[in-house]
């Protein structure tokens, strides 16, 4: 499986990154070489191998669905590029 | 000898000690650290010196040690990972994207530092969202290793991510620091410092706070300059958190009892596969010279086979590149950190994130992106999850037959800034002898025992079974005591 350039310009959209034209060529060989690196992978024969889901085996632990938290608006939005009455201001989303 | 000298020579166990004893005072402690944190700016292992508010932690501990008072580690002074959230103060995971971040919570494991009467000097630089083996990918620019080649003045990398944290230990410029490990990030700058690091086994340590770069893999441990300090930061920093919940809910044991235990009786595992091609002379030697002083001090040694290390790191380098795609996802210019503007959100998104990530992170995102990508999970992410099934079978089999491994920590000895930094694929074979650990969630040690023929830190590695970390602290002690490691940088720095 090879990325070309186009293929960068779609996972660099996917990822919310912007990516000039001209970083493309770069990119697509260092990408490239990554994955090259880790198709090794596929020397293993793991259809019989579960995968893994958890570092340490461990039953998912479950708590009451109570509020613990809240009542923060201030320490929420204080650190936000762009802020007004407790509310984060974005570009304008809807014509 | 200068009475900072004497204060800044004490490790965290005797100035503990002394603190309790009141023979001297957190105040006095903390001012010659601040005075060496100043000194030492050069190394750039601090990107934020707290020194106002380490002045009125200390005296605030002083005045419960004046009454006999006081946490586990009332009065001691740390620096703390900029991976770490503290409230109040800027926190940042070195990354331009998150410009000015002040925190209005602490991370877990910090306030358990807190809680035990620790004091912040400051936050320690690292490589940004720790990703990196050398800190040269830090929005704050690369930290220098206090350590120098034998007649030479090449500024070496202090290994990374945790390279603010290990440069500060080494060079005095605290008594300990906390660090964070995804693959190697603690044990391989402990190695090229000539310190202490653990990571502990995933879920000892809350990640509660902890900026997030690969989730199932994070831990924090701490970087010291002994492996009986490094016993002593672990238990105040390990613990159950619901807040968390991948934190195990088991307690935490005295580690520091666990020292004095001796290995004899103990099976030692030694594992063929780590043998690797290329590997130096000397890093040989010192692994055949940590067997010998094992056997020494009455433990058994036998070879056992890892039969898929070689598979480990191209699997991290999916699963941690997956992982960071997702958890990084969060910046994107409306909550906290840096905003480009742009013509419409989207582009308002992807101005932000060019110009907020670095190299190294964009390069993760899109392969993680990547790899995540419609089409593509089975071949990459289920693969190499199902890999690291075949990782951690491994180390089951070899635990039923010994009680800990033995492994140098890295493949060399620490490199010069910029030597590595062109070629992202031999960067991450750095990682080679420690990914493996993290990818079975099991807890990993680098010990010091000897230096390179240029005069540079060598570590050897210990690895041990799922929360076993007590075998790992006696057997590490054990090498501490037939290493004899007492060489130190020359503090250059100062000048």
């Amino acid at each position: 499986m090879s990325v070309d350039q186009n293929t960068v310009r779609h996972i660099a959209r996917l990822a919310r990154i912007a990516v000039r034209d001209d970083e493309l060529e770069h990119l697509a060989s260092e990408l490239n070489s990554i994955l090259d690196w880790v198709e090794q992978l596929g020397e293993l024969d793991t259809s019989d191998v579960e995968p893994m889901t958890s570092a340490v085996e461990t039953t998912m632990k479950m708590r009451e669905d109570d509020v613990t938290v809240g009542n923060m608006q201030d320490e929420v939005t204080r650190n936000a590029p762009a802020s007004e009455d407790g509310f984060f201001v974005v570009p304008k989303v809807v014509e | 000898m200068a009475k900072n000298d004497e204060l800044i020579g004490l490790s965290l166990a005797e100035a503990r000690d002394k603190l309790k004893a009141k023979e001297i005072t957190s105040a006095e402690l903390t001012d010659a650290y601040i005075a060496e944190m100043e000194a030492g700016r050069d190394l750039n292992a601090y990107v934020l010196e707290t020194a106002e508010q380490a002045r009125e932690m200390a005296k605030a501990s002083d005045a419960k040690l004046a009454k006999g008072e006081g946490g586990a580690i009332e009065g001691v002074p740390l620096g703390i990972k900029d991976l770490f959230c503290t409230k109040d103060v800027r926190s940042t995971a070195c990354s331009h994207i998150l410009d000015g971040y002040t925190p209005a919570y602490e991370s877990t494991v910090t306030s358990q530092l807190w809680r035990d009467g620790a004091v912040m000097l400051g936050k320690l630089n690292n490589d940004e969202f720790a990703m990196g083996s050398s800190n040269e990918t830090s929005f704050y620019g690369p930290v220098t290793n206090p350590w120098r080649r034998n007649g030479d003045d090449t500024k070496l990398v202090p290994g990374g991510s945790s390279g603010g944290s290990s440069a500060a230990v080494a060079a005095k410029l605290c008594l300990g620091a906390t660090a964070t490990d995804t693959g190697g990030s603690i044990r391989q700058p402990a190695a090229f410092t000539g310190t202490v690091g653990i990571k502990p086994t995933y879920g000892r340590c809350s990640r509660w706070g902890i900026v997030a770069f690969a989730s199932s893999l994070d831990q924090a441990g701490p970087i010291t300059r002994d492996v009986r300090d490094a016993a002593i930061m672990l238990k105040s920093m390990a613990g159950h958190d619901p807040q968390d919940t991948t934190s195990v809910d088991r307690p935490v044991p005295d580690y520091e009892a666990a020292l004095g235990q001796g290995v004899k009786g103990l099976t030692v595992g030694i594992p063929k596969e780590y043998r690797v091609d290329g590997m130096p002379e000397e890093i040989d030697a010192l692994w055949s010279q940590g067997i010998e002083w094992l056997k020494a001090a009455g433990a058994n040694i036998k070879e056992v086979s890892l039969p898929h290390t070689k598979y480990a790191l191209p699997a991290y380098y999916i699963v941690a590149p997956a992982e960071a795609s997702s958890n990084l996802a969060r910046y994107d210019g409306v909550r906290y950190g840096l905003r480009v503007d742009g013509k419409d959100i989207t582009e308002m998104y992807e101005n932000t994130r060019a110009e907020g990530f670095g190299d190294e992170v964009r390069r993760r995102v899109l392969i993680g992106t990547y790899v995540l990508s419609a089409g593509y999970y089975d071949a990459y992410y289920l693969k190499a999850q199902k890999v690291r099934s075949l990782i951690a079978h491994d180390f089951r089999q070899a635990f039923s037959e010994v009680d800990v491994l033995l492994t140098p920590t890295a493949p060399s000895a620490a490199f010069g800034i910029g030597e590595k930094s062109d070629d992202p694929l031999s960067m991450y074979l750095n990682d080679v002898f420690t990914v493996t650990v993290n990818l079975a969630g099991l807890p990993g040690i680098s010990v010091p025992a000897g230096l390179s023929k240029e005069g540079l830190p060598l570590g050897l590695q210990l690895i041990g079974r799922g929360f076993d970390e007590e075998t790992l602290f006696r057997t590490a002690h054990k090498l501490e005591e037939a290493a004899q490691f007492t060489a130190a940088p020359e503090a250059w720095w100062r000048s």
